[in-house]
């Protein structure tokens, strides 16, 4: 069954004298317990994307048209009640940077507290239990003692966990995860994600993880969208995105990991840059960087077509790939 | 804690050094003392005798450790109008004050939150608009004007107030007299008390008004958004702590300034505080006066300083008392 229907959304920032689109008609679809990867630079769309399906966005942003389904209901015609009903509840969300994310004036028990309380009947100390329930299932020790703790007490990893603990005190069915360990060391990012994954798959909660490790990606998620220039450009299953992508700009990424570079080569890269939402081209937003680009692909924008088993929105997709073929061929 | 106690304890002494040592140089070349202790008709022998005996042929150095020491002592003169010791004609004059700054503050504090919460959260909004407007008057207009025009409107035209002096004031605790035991104290201590706050009142509110909107705009509190939580409890549980950490900081070092500015309000009501009679020091050039009174004015700003970072060490979890000490 479908936990989520994105259908057709626009994002649109109202800026001084015009309007600047920052999603433009996307659709996806995600089912109960399903992890979704969405991929893209920065400046894609991917964080909006997030904050839109909480009907979070902040000012100059607004959802311009399109709908979400979510648990049957569509959000975009929701009252702020209502809304707020479900955020934290049944839609929690995973911030950035667990330094700036957290309170730093409330205990951590408060902050968990809270969040249980706004959405059930509990007595301060019923809550209590549940987080240190909570706490414990995210590896926090001592998590007693945690409660009394302010933020500033605790590391980066640690404060992640206890993010990712407060998204699931209220068993959401989704969780919204954007970029979670950008801002962490490396050494704990492998950790987070692997905490992550266990308890979406345990608790059976829906994933949407926005990020632009496209390694992460492969190892979390079921499903990819990969985003351009406010655009999904192709989405289709994880693995296959990553091992025979369709799309140039998907196949560019791709080949711009170091592992797809022998030692001593120079690393490939797309040219140019991703183009600022004020300044989209014409067409295909990718064309003006496509190396593939025709006549049409600068005057018309692609639709997304079901090409083999991903979904693409690309001109020129049945010449790549008969071009590919004759790569092998020959 | 106690550390860190220590630290400001020593750092109060080491600002009350130096005020002592201005109060002092101001002594030392403000005006002759014998002028206005004996007059013009005394000859100049006499006037050498009392000045070898008062021990104003010193040297610098010795002077001052005497007057610092005489001060430790709770001793900064005698006022030559009044012929009494100096501390004691201000402490006399302190409960009058203190109530006058006081009322400002109340004023200020229980108006700045509120409205500067209102216009955070609504900035846009008619009465946001007017208020910031109105704010700039506030602080563009000097406190003697203020008080000038009030009394005129409310005193002269309607007559509703009372235009001078504390009224009824009600003697407490053996030594206080107050304003605030009798509906006579109220109603003059009110203009005054507004007068006061009319300065800082505006600029609290846009100082508050700031802050919140900056925090409004933060990390944490988009995080207790998409956690499900009541726009209430975002603006005054996790927005206003935060907003208000650096109005304290502000807010100590103007309680000290208000001290100074109850000179204007004071002369205007005719309130019988220290400000008050500091002009009428100045006039009749009491140098020991004035001397006392900078040095007790000086003390208590080092003092509601201390206390104010003391507050904001508690308040604030992410500053650590204990450490801060080491």
């Amino acid at each position: 069954m479908s936990l989520l229907s994105v259908r057709d959304l626009s994002v649109k920032f109202a800026m001084r004298d015009n309007t600047v689109t920052a999603l433009n008609q996307i659709s996806f679809d995600l089912c109960k317990g399903e992890r979704l990867g969405i991929v893209g630079e920065s400046g894609a769309g991917k964080s909006i994307t997030g904050f839109a399906l909480m009907n979070l966005l902040s000012r100059p942003g607004y959802i311009d048209s399109g709908k979400i389904q979510f648990l049957g209901e569509d959000i975009t015609e929701m009252s702020e009640a209502k809304m707020r009903s479900i955020r934290g509840n049944q839609m929690a969300m995973i911030f950035q940077d667990p330094m700036v994310t957290l309170n730093p004036v409330l205990t951590i028990g408060q902050q968990m507290v809270e969040t249980l309380q706004a959405h059930r009947k509990l007595s301060k100390s019923e809550a209590e239990q549940i987080a240190i329930v909570k706490l414990r299932e995210v590896y926090i020790p001592s998590p007693e003692e945690r409660l009394n703790q302010y933020p500033h007490e605790l590391s980066g990893g640690m404060r992640q966990r206890i993010i990712i603990a407060i998204a699931l005190l209220l068993d959401p069915q989704l969780i919204i995860a954007d970029e979670p360990t950008t801002a962490l060391d490396v050494t704990i990012q492998a950790d987070i994600m692997e905490l992550l994954l266990e308890l979406c798959e345990s608790n059976k909660v829906g994933l949407i993880l926005i990020t632009h490790d496209l390694g992460v990606v492969s190892q979390m998620t079921e499903r990819t969208l990969v985003m351009y220039a406010g655009r999904i450009i192709e989405a289709g299953r994880t693995r296959e995105i990553i091992n025979d992508p369709q799309h140039p700009y998907t196949q560019g990424l791709i080949n711009a990991l170091p592992q797809q570079t022998k030692p001593g080569q120079r690393l490939k890269q797309i040219p140019g840059n991703m183009p600022s939402l004020t300044a989209i081209p014409r067409g295909c937003p990718f064309s003006p960087r496509c190396e593939y680009a025709q006549d049409h692909c600068l005057t018309e924008a692609p639709k997304p077509v079901q090409y083999t088993h991903v979904e693409v929105a690309c001109h020129e997709v049945n010449r790549l790939h008969s071009d590919k073929a004759e790569e092998m061929i020959g | 804690m106690f550390a860190y106690l220590v630290k400001r304890v020593f750092q109060a002494i080491a600002v009350m050094f130096v005020i002592s040592l201005i109060g002092f140089a101001i002594q030392d070349n403000l005006g002759d003392p014998l002028r206005e202790l004996v007059g013009q008709s005394v000859s100049e022998e006499v006037r050498q005798e009392l000045r070898d005996e008062l021990g104003l042929n010193d040297s610098f150095l010795t002077q001052y450790l005497r007057f610092a020491g005489n001060a430790l002592q709770g001793d900064l003169g005698t006022s030559y109008f009044f012929k009494e010791p100096a501390l004691d004609v201000i402490l006399k004059k302190l409960p009058a004050t203190l109530e006058l700054v006081v009322g400002a503050s109340i004023i200020i504090i229980g108006l700045s939150i509120p409205v500067g919460v209102f216009t955070a959260i609504y900035p846009n909004s008619i009465l946001s608009r007017l208020v910031m407007g109105l704010s700039i008057i506030g602080i563009s207009i000097p406190v003697f004007l203020t008080a000038i025009l009030m009394i005129f409107v409310f005193s002269v035209e309607y007559g509703w107030f009372p235009s001078y002096g504390r009224g009824d004031v009600v003697h407490v605790f053996g030594y206080w007299d107050t304003n605030f035991a009798s509906l006579d104290g109220w109603s003059h201590i009110l203009l005054p008390s507004i007068a006061l706050a009319s300065i800082m009142l505006p600029l609290f509110i846009r100082l508050i008004r700031a802050e919140m909107m900056e925090v409004l705009q933060s990390e944490y509190v988009k995080y207790a958004k998409a956690k499900g939580i009541r726009p209430w409890r975002i603006y005054f549980v996790h927005a206003l702590k935060n907003t208000l950490l650096p109005v304290i900081t502000v807010g100590g070092v103007q309680i000290g300034t208000m001290v100074a500015y109850t000179i204007l309000t004071e002369t205007v009501f005719q309130w019988p505080g220290m400000g008050f009679m500091f002009l009428e020091a100045v006039n009749r050039v009491d140098t020991p006066l004035i001397v006392a009174y900078l040095i007790v004015v000086g003390f208590i700003f080092v003092v509601t300083n201390t206390i104010v970072d003391l507050i904001y060490g508690l308040v604030n979890p992410t500053v650590n008392l204990a450490r801060m000490g080491a």
